[in-house]
């Protein structure tokens, strides 16, 4: 320690700079891994009982359960759901006129919109091409109340037996809503085909907005804003526990009182209720009660990554409209639920979003969900992402004050000449070549579908898949070929600029992703931060190629499809690995055009870039 | 020789019964008042406030049976619950769950309602203040004799009152409109209920005489609903106002009951909370203030011996000449009712605050930026 009484000379002030910048560069690496852990420790523990919160209802107009469900045929609805079924194989697909009928049989005003679509390569998961369908809904109007507020119940018109129930369920409830004279708002019964292409045209024709290119005739009946949504997905006559799905399209979630919700009228009918098909286990402080909440939120959290909408209710959440999707689960349990129950569920939780004056807003809007009846905000899961963030502005700031340091003095005391600042050059053009290598992921894998179809023996979406993949690859082979470009050697603080503008050009990336999609940012961040921090082009050229492509996105992709399908209890081998993982990057390409999903241009024009300039910095001469 | 006892008996008899007479005229002049009003509020909206729409109709039930006319009751509701879209039971306000007791019935006359319950409006009726085009059933035409009920309910706090969720009637606000409503000889009496949480803090800066107040529950207490009906979907009434109503069931217009039975409705064990009352400022003893006083709307009989007589004709008054001493005497107002020298109240103790956290800033700063300046080293010399 330096002696007091120097005062506040120049040369001491000089000192004790040096050493600051001594111990910054020292304690540098140990500071950043100590964050990493701490960041990957505090995730982990989010699960943990004690640091979560019970759920509970904020909305003062919902309150409680109070309220007297009466609904009392079950049965009739399931021999609705029958003949829907018998009506259904014998069209070959959407019975619209015997719906319309039935609907208005049961005092609704019934219309229909038929839209069409063809989507840019076909879908193998759900085998289409070209889309043409009907959407049929009705509207029961509120008896004493002005048109300005709806909420709407939709169930999806599947190929095959699924989901007949819940469409029989949908016609049981109109039937006995429209005998009842407190609704205050419309409610609209929908019943889409198609599901999602279907609601998407659906809703942009109910809202007057054309964002994904789609053919829809516009909607002759409309109800108001409308307010919330549930629906819902019911392929059996008796059910033995009910799931409710929250995460939708961007990994954007509906207001939690929704959840409080249906998870309130579930204690009070006594229906067994899941999120992500886990049962809740009260054992917290065991280790197998601790593993299956982190199971559950470790669901959610790939789940909302992914940025697909895992139910119908997934394109409502863009409109600002609150909405859920609820399943109706058969498994091998004993006590088993009948139609009637579910019909009062649905009953109790339309009666209580009646009453509400104005939007869900009083409760959280970005949480995370261990279990049903807890929930962690985004004011303490954000910490995890931050302690991530901080290690690359540790970086920048090592970077930096490298940069500033007065060049080392050679042994005969002349400086090094070469040491002089970088040509802009040499930064940028890695730069624009990373990101018209993102560029070129992004838009040729569709262009050139039609080529490769003729030159190879593949079919269209395996076209674009492989071309995806055969694109990233390549863009491995560029540091090679860019210093071909570039004249004469990269400097040592060339490569430290680049890494400096990097290292920043990723943090602002990786927050402002995990702002709207913090499942989405925090994983990238746990394999882009390391590559960030320790990637030079002093460390061993082959081991960190290799851990460099390990953690690139597109394994992270892959290490997450086999996770999900580990935590999902369906592990698969290698060989089915392998075609999910082809089949998820086909259907986040698909999401894209076809309802406007950002995780595909994000990987592919921002981050992928990001990842490139690392791969950069490594091959760096 | 019998008739002279019985005629003894029969004087005596007459005798007491006249004493008997000026007794019951002794105790129709005890209470002073000649016309009875009320004015009931409620203050909250939305339909999850059913409860208090119903609180202030119950009451207005008990009022009017009691005697009360509509032309004597100001009621201001600000949400129509009766035709809400919500309501399964429309042109219905039950406060008994079952849907025992319908308090809107068929002759139900609300005066303020909607948007119109204000405080603003609400401040004007008490003191009298409204325009002229304001029709009478809209405002208090009370008198010195007039004994005055005043019954508030919604939601409260340490102070304030909430009016339809968008501004507030603070308990000073409310003791300066009583205490103008003295000065102005608005009212003879006044009986001040509320039924909202933390009730108490709004007598608490009464200071005009004759107030008695009632309250649902203390500062720091939460006062609670009741009656939840599962078929209405909402709670349909508040615990203090519910058995109010039990006990004013009971009152009829002859009934002798008085302010000490008032005083002991819902205690801590029905209602939860701990219902409080004020009466240091009532001058008389509220064992002796009948409950119709106040809810009821009793005629009082003046019994005169003097004769009144009219034969004279009026004369006119002579004018005196002006004097020019009189010219500078300046006039004030007689203290008519030495409210100080009446009521003693205690100096209210001011809590002694810590330093504000700003100045503790400020002066945090201050020492900082001396030390930084002069060095460290100096402050061996403060310590």
């Amino acid at each position: 320690m330096k002696p007091r009484d120097e005062g506040s000379s120049l040369s001491g002030l000089l000192r004790y700079r040096g050493q600051q910048d001594g111990l910054l560069t020292r304690l540098n690496a140990p500071i950043c891994a100590v964050c990493y852990f701490a960041g990957v420790a505090w995730f982990m523990g989010l699960a943990f009982e004690p640091f979560t919160l019970r759920t509970y209802m904020s909305e003062n107009a919902m309150g409680s359960t109070m309220v007297e469900e009466r609904f009392p045929s079950g049965e009739r609805a399931l021999a609705t759901g029958r003949e829907f079924a018998a009506h259904k194989k014998r069209v070959g697909g959407m019975p619209v006129d015997w719906l319309v009928k039935t609907m208005q049989a049961r005092g609704l005003e019934v219309f229909t919109q038929s839209f069409s679509r063809t989507l840019p390569f076909p879908d193998e998961n759900k085998e289409r091409f070209m889309v043409k369908g009907t959407n049929v809904y009705g509207i029961l109007r509120a008896p004493r109340a002005p048109r300005t507020e709806a909420l709407v119940l939709s169930a999806p018109c599947s190929p095959g037996d699924n989901n007949n129930q819940a469409v029989g369920l949908l016609l049981g409830l109109a039937h006995y809503f429209r005998n009842q004279i407190f609704w205050a708002k419309d409610i609209i019964f929908l019943v889409n085909e198609h599901d999602l292409i279907g609601m998407q045209a659906w809703l942009e024709g109910y809202h007057h907005t054309n964002t994904t290119g789609m053919d829809w005739s516009p909607l002759q009946g409309r109800g108001g804003s409308i307010q919330a949504a549930l629906s819902l997905e019911l392929s059996s006559d008796v059910i033995t526990s009910l799931d409710i799905v929250l995460e939708g399209l961007n990994g954007q979630l509906p207001n939690l009182d929704l959840a409080n919700l249906f998870y309130a009228f579930c204690q009070k009918i006594g229906v067994l209720c899941t999120i992500q098909g886990k049962l809740q286990r009260s054992d917290w402080d065991s280790v197998s009660g601790y593993s299956q909440a982190v199971q559950t939120m470790m669901l959610m959290v790939l789940k909302q990554a992914s940025g697909r909408p895992w139910g119908d209710h997934g394109l409502f959440l863009r409109y600002h409209i609150e909405a859920a999707t609820i399943t109706g689960i058969n498994s091998f349990r004993q006590y088993k639920t009948d139609t009637t129950t579910i019909g009062r569920l649905l009953e109790g939780m339309y009666r209580k979003l009646n009453n509400l004056l104005e939007r869900l807003h009083q409760s959280y809007f970005f949480y995370l969900m261990p279990s049903l009846s807890h929930f962690v905000s985004i004011g303490y899961y954000m910490p995890a992402f931050g302690l991530l963030a901080v290690i690359l502005l540790l970086r920048a700031l090592d970077l930096w004050v490298q940069l500033s340091a007065p060049p080392p003095r050679t042994e005969d005391g002349i400086v090094d000449v070469e040491q002089s600042s970088p040509g802009l050059l040499s930064v940028l053009t890695p730069l624009v070549i990373s990101h018209l290598t993102g560029a070129a992921l992004y838009m040729l894998p569709i262009r050139f579908q039609d080529m490769a179809v003729e030159h190879f023996p593949v079919s269209e979406t395996e076209a674009v898949v492989l071309t995806a993949i055969a694109v990233y690859t390549a863009g491995l082979a560029l540091p090679h070929n860019t210093h071909r470009l570039l004249s004469g050697e990269g400097t040592e603080q060339g490569w430290r600029v680049l890494k400096l503008v990097a290292v920043l050009y990723l943090a602002v990336l990786l927050g402002c992703t995990a702002l709207i999609n913090f499942s989405l940012g925090f994983i990238l961040a746990l394999s882009l931060v390391p590559v960030a921090a320790f990637v030079t082009p002093h460390v061993p050229k082959v081991l960190s190629a290799f851990v460099l492509v390990i953690l690139s996105p597109a394994c992270t992709l892959l290490f997450s499809v086999f996770f999900f399908q580990e935590l999902q209890e369906m592990p698969v081998s290698f060989q089915d690995g392998w075609l999910l993982y082809l089949s998820v990057i086909s259907q986040g390409i698909l999401d894209h055009s076809l309802y406007g999903s950002l995780v595909y241009p994000l990987i592919a024009l921002l981050i992928y870039p990001c990842w490139l300039l690392f791969w950069n910095i490594l091959f760096w001469k | 020789m019998k008739l002279l006892p019985l005629l003894v008996l029969f004087t005596t008899l007459l005798k007491t019964h006249c004493v008997n007479i000026e007794e019951n005229a002794g105790q129709f002049f005890s209470s002073g008042h000649t016309n009875n009003w009320a004015v009931l509020v409620c203050t909250s909206r939305f339909w999850f406030n059913y409860r208090h729409v119903a609180n202030t109709l119950s009451v207005y039930r008990s009022v009017k049976r009691l005697g009360i006319p509509d032309s004597h009751i100001v009621l201001m509701l600000a949400d129509d619950m009766a035709c809400n879209h919500r309501n399964p039971k429309p042109a219905t306000v039950f406060s008994h769950k079952n849907m025992e007791l319908n308090v809107y019935g068929d002759d139900v006359e609300v005066d303020y309602r909607g948007y119109e319950v204000t405080v603003e409006n609400f401040l004007r009726v008490l003191t009298g203040r409204l325009p002229p085009s304001t029709p009478r059933s809209k405002r208090l035409l009370s008198d010195d004799r007039s004994n005055i009920l005043i019954y508030l309910t919604g939601h409260g706090g340490n102070g304030f009152l909430k009016f339809q969720d968008s501004e507030e009637i603070s308990n000073v606000e409310l003791a300066d409109a009583f205490e103008q409503m003295w000065q102005k000889r608005r009212y003879n009496e006044l009986l001040f209920i509320i039924d909202t949480c933390q009730g108490a803090s709004m007598y608490e800066r009464f200071y005009s005489p004759n107030l008695m107040a009632l309250a649902s529950s203390q500062v720091g207490e939460d006062s609670l609903s009741h009656q939840p009906d599962l078929a209405i979907g909402v709670h349909l009434m508040d615990r203090y106002t519910f058995y109010l109503l039990e006990f004013l069931e009971d009152i009829h217009p002859a009934s002798k009951t008085n302010m000490n039975d008032l005083f002991k409705v819902c205690p801590k064990s029905q209602c939860v909370s701990t219902p409080g009352h004020r009466t240091d400022l009532f001058l008389r003893d509220p064992a002796s203030v009948l409950i119709t006083d106040f809810f009821g709307s009793v005629r009082k009989v003046e019994i005169t011996r003097e004769a009144v007589n009219l034969s004279d004709p009026i004369e006119q008054e002579q004018e005196s000449p002006m004097n020019d001493d009189e010219h500078g005497k300046v006039f004030s107002y007689a203290d008519q009712l030495p409210v100080s020298e009446i009521i003693h109240q205690k100096p209210k103790q001011k809590d002694w605050h810590p330093p504000d956290g700003f100045i503790l800033g400020l002066w945090t700063l201050i020492l900082l930026v001396f030390f930084r300046t002069y060095g460290v080293k100096h402050l061996k010399h403060i310590f």
